[in-house]
């Protein structure tokens, strides 16, 4: 259980450790504190945007032990103890991910704010299923919802990087 | 650099799906849109909004609110301009804050500025407001009612907009036609729903006010913010960061840029205002809701000799976009079908409801779901196949609508025939099991209006270039809007072209009315064409400021000389060549920095009577839809199958980004087919205000798509170009409509066709046949 701290106004804080992008950050932060708010306010991480802040967009999509989750839906002090990925910690020193080039080549990204939690979401389903059918692809991306794309670039996106890989052996291509 | 074939041939920089300029950013999380910036000891503002349709503001108490520790300012309309505002002068109605009255639930009544949002929305609350609640007019069918209550005091009955055009003789044209039909349409209020929330930042600095913003037009609104607080457009700088869609409704101001420069001023610190989800479907300013009569005349063959279209639409409580959307309803009608006689009234009347606007193809797309379902119902009536039916009477180029519109370029025929084959239309027709249908909707629209939304004699775009000092890159500063449409994108390539240089070594500066030269922005589907000629120009400027230097060099006349993909070389003998790089260098040095401009003025357009400028354009753009459905006969339940679009845009300068915008145009009519509808309780709140029960369509619902074109080139515009991204929109909804006849031989006449109208028309139908066979 976190620590807690009382300030002048007798408010609650907790302090916690949280695991982002491969670093830990240790924040106080209020009980009620969603993770989308602390992880744009407190770790000026504004890859992750928000849409509703009722999980019916799926813009603050950040994944959660590699799961895609709505970080509107989840408490700052749910999230201590996982690893939480968000957009920025997608590419690596500046080299782009391939889902992230696959977005650009594919002409996916319109006005680009639901594209952190598309790609993270595409992310999510390519690592645990690397060669997913269109119905797959489009099942996993069903709880983002994007204005611009009708999704038919995203989709090819998604599968494009499938279809880079090879199927491993016994499984289905 | 591309290295250049034969020089002069072919493009070097257009006509190519270059990748986005800005989508690294985009793809990384480094985009910074306006709720993503922060600036130091900045505040954050609410607006308090009615909880009540119509209801008289009795009085304001702020003194609770003022006290909570943390809240810095506490605003009402005593605080602020009373001028009234509005985006048509004809019709300005606003006020920032609710005087005498609130019109809607949301209009908006007083706000806060504190140190974070917590507090806010503990002051919001503390605000005390005494209502007198009147009655309220929420059906627009019953606003010209004679003992209706008076929403707005200068405007009789109700009545924000009435047009009357009449052009040829209808009358006899019906009289003398060997079928006329009369059918009515109704269509829902739809929202623009894009993904990110409006926000807007207000700093000043003395008396120069800054003002980030979620816009698509940062003209409009300086010269709004810089009206109501009496400021010369100079002291008002506005601009946007990156933008998350906008489809309309981030075109006219929101009222946070008002209340948050007000909170600005009084605090002395940077506020930033936004609404939430529900909040922006209270400020709404999507589409009207139109009560569509549609008569037409035709001959043995099908040959439309007049229409008359006759339509109500529901305002909501302010003018918004509103009153060009009441012309567009009925002016675009004449563009596809060539008919010479021809008649248009419209009432746009005000309801205690949420003020509609311009929505992605901007007032023409529900009357164009009317007239194509009702041209299916005469084909039927014919015994025609209904492409057939439209081909007779489809457009031709160069040719004059009734009400004086000049149509230039015009692939119509060639685009229907092609939605044809590559749909496998004719074997379709015959062969679709029950329940199974295809059916086709045609589209037109503007590229680019032909007259200002306010009287001004400004040019309507314009653009500068400038060259860096040893030529290694070039920067573009345009008004020009890119709400995610691309329009940073290929204005980058356009210049590149009209430079003779390489999309990859621009830069650009855009929507920042103190960096970049004025532009109206991203509305009309205008930018291709109208920025993108002024962009030309300004590419051209320089290009021929490098070859006259460079002239001199090669001792041969600037006129022999051209440029392109870097290189600046003789006609007769490309292997004479210099980099454009180097003759920039040379330039700098001998003549100071090296700038090109150009700006863009639409030729004198459209007729005389009253309304005359709304449709005007230099060009339009024309698509036929086809779209495939399955409709479950049990439920009522309609899946898309497939859809192919075909247009008539012009030359391409990006084709992926091109096809890009009719995939979204495609998805926006069909939410608004079948799902999408704003509603609303008895007493006006809205029940839907959010994404899960405003239902735009998932990746699930999105059929197989496939987005052709047809060969085509505009004259009037740059390199040819016309537009794409709302004339896609257009023939949407008909399409889809003629196809659920198809499937089912039901036909609903309202929007959205959801699940339960289709049930519930099969039913009828299956009881009216059960009753015939009796």
């Amino acid at each position: 259980m976190a620590e807690v701290l009382t300030d002048s106004g007798q408010r609650k804080y907790h302090l916690i450790n949280l695991n982002v992008n491969g670093d830990t950050r240790t924040l106080a932060v209020k009980a009620n504190a969603l993770l989308v708010n602390v992880l744009r306010d407190q770790l000026d991480l504004t890859g992750t945007k928000k849409g509703c802040e009722l999980g019916d967009c799926g813009s603050c999509t950040v994944l959660i032990d590699g799961k895609p989750v709505n970080s509107c839906l989840v408490l700052a002090v749910e999230a201590e103890g996982h690893e939480i990925t968000t957009i920025e910690g997608v590419s690596h020193n500046d080299k782009l991910d391939g889902l992230q080039e696959s977005f650009l080549e594919n002409a996916a990204v319109q006005c680009g704010y639901c594209t952190p939690g598309m790609i993270l979401a595409g992310k999510a389903l390519l690592t645990h299923n690397p060669h997913p059918s269109e119905k797959e692809v489009r099942e996993a991306i069903s709880g983002n919802l994007c204005r611009c794309t009708g999704y038919v670039n995203i989709v090819k996106a998604i599968l494009a990087v499938a279809e880079k890989t090879a199927p491993e052996e016994g499984e289905q291509a | 650099m591309t290295e250049i074939q034969s020089p002069g041939d072919t493009y070097s920089v257009i006509g190519k799906s270059v990748k986005r300029i800005d989508g690294k950013a985009k793809v990384t999380g480094q985009a910074k849109y306006t709720g993503d910036l922060k600036f130091p000891g900045m505040l954050v503002g609410k607006i308090l909004t009615s909880p009540y349709a119509h209801a008289r503001i009795v009085h304001i108490d702020t003194s609770a609110a003022e006290k909570l520790p943390g809240v810095k300012a506490v605003i009402t309309h005593k605080d602020v301009p009373s001028q009234k505002y509005g985006i048509s002068p004809a019709r300005w109605d606003e006020n920032i804050f609710c005087i005498d009255k609130a019109l809607f639930v949301g209009d908006k009544i007083a706000a806060v500025a504190a140190v974070d949002e917590e507090t806010v929305y503990k002051a919001l609350k503390m605000i005390r407001v005494e209502y007198e609640v009147l009655p309220a007019i929420l059906d627009p069918l019953k606003a010209m009612d004679e003992d209706a209550p008076l929403i707005q005091a200068d405007y009789p009955h109700n009545i924000n907009t009435e047009i009357h055009q009449n052009f040829g003789d209808v009358e006899k044209a019906f009289a003398e036609s060997f079928y006329v039909r009369t059918d009515r349409f109704v269509g829902q209020r739809a929202y623009q729903t894009p993904i990110e929330p409006h926000s807007a930042i207000s700093l000043w600095d003395g008396d120069k006010l800054t003002v980030y913003s979620s816009t698509q037009s940062p003209h409009y609104f300086q010269y709004y913010i810089a009206r109501q607080f009496g400021l010369p457009l100079g002291n008002v700088r506005v601009l946007k960061t990156y933008i998350g869609g906008g489809f309309g409704g981030k075109l006219e101001p929101t009222g946070l840029e008002f209340a948050g420069a007000a909170l600005a001023k009084i605090t002395g610190k940077p506020v930033k205002m936004f609404y939430d989800r529900h909040e922006m479907f209270a400020h709404n300013r999507g589409r009207h809701r139109q009560y569509m009569n549609l008569t037409t005349g035709v001959d043995k063959e099908g040959k439309i000799l007049g229409v008359h279209a006759d339509f109500l639409m529901d305002g909501g409580a302010y003018t918004s976009l509103g009153v060009a959307s009441a012309y567009y309803a009925g002016a675009l009608l004449t563009i596809l079908y060539d008919f010479p006689n021809y008649r248009f009234d419209m009432y746009r009347v005000y309801t205690n409801l949420p003020a509609c606007g311009a929505q992605r193809g901007h007032g023409h797309p529900q009357p164009r779901f009317a007239f194509e379902s009702h041209l299916d119902n005469i084909a039927h009536h014919l015994g025609l196949d209904p492409i057939d039916l439209r081909l007779r009477n489809a457009r031709k180029p160069g040719t004059i609508t009734p009400n004086e519109f000049k149509v230039g370029s015009c692939a119509l025929q060639a685009a229907i025939e092609k939605a044809r084959d590559i749909s496998h239309w004719d074997e379709k027709r015959k062969t679709l099991s029950q329940g199974r249908g295809i059916g086709i909707g045609l589209g037109a629209f503007v590229s680019g209006a032909g007259y200002p939304i306010y009287r001004t004699d400004l040019p309507h775009a314009a653009a500068v270039i400038k060259v860096n000092e040893d030529g290694s890159s070039a920067t573009l500063y345009t008004g020009a809007v890119d709400i995610g449409q691309g329009s940073d994108t290929i204005l980058c390539q356009m210049a590149a072209e009209a430079m003779g240089y390489s999309f990859e070594k621009m830069n650009i500066i855009s929507a920042d009315t103190e960096a970049a030269p004025h532009d109206f922005g991203a509305y009309a589907s205008r930018q291709t064409l109208m920025s993108g000629a002024a962009v030309k120009q300004a590419g051209e400027e320089v290009k021929n400021q490098l070859l006259e230097l460079a002239a001199s060099s090669f001792g041969v006349p600037a006129a022999e000389l051209d440029a392109q993909a870097e290189i600046i070389y003789v006609k007769e003998k490309p292997e004479r060549r210099r980099t454009f790089a180097d003759v920039a260098r040379e330039f700098f040095v001998k003549k100071g920095p090296l700038v090109g401009k150009g700006s863009y003025i639409p030729p004198k357009l459209g007729g005389k009577f009253k309304g005359a400028a709304v449709g005007t354009s230099p060009a339009y753009s024309f698509a036929a839809q086809v779209t495939e459905v399955e409709v479950d006969e049990e439920t009522g339940e309609v899946n898309l199958v497939e859809a192919w679009d075909v247009h008539d845009c012009g030359q391409v300068i990006n084709p992926a980004l091109l096809h890009a915008q009719v995939h979204g145009a495609f998805f926006m009519g069909m939410g608004e087919s079948v799902w999408e509808e704003v509603l609303f309780d008895k007493k006006g709140k809205i029940l839907n205000a959010n994404l899960a029960d405003y239902r735009i369509p998932t990746a699930l619902d999105m059929p197989q798509f496939h987005s052709e074109l047809v060969d085509s080139y505009e004259p009037n515009a740059p390199w040819g170009v016309k537009e794409v991204g709302e004339g896609a929109t257009t023939p949407t909804m008909g399409s889809i409509a003629n196809a659920i006849y198809h499937a089912t031989g039901v036909r609903i006449n309202s929007l959205p066709m959801s699940y339960e109208k289709v049930w519930r028309a099969l039913k009828e139908k299956r009881e009216r046949d059960s009753r015939a066979n009796v």
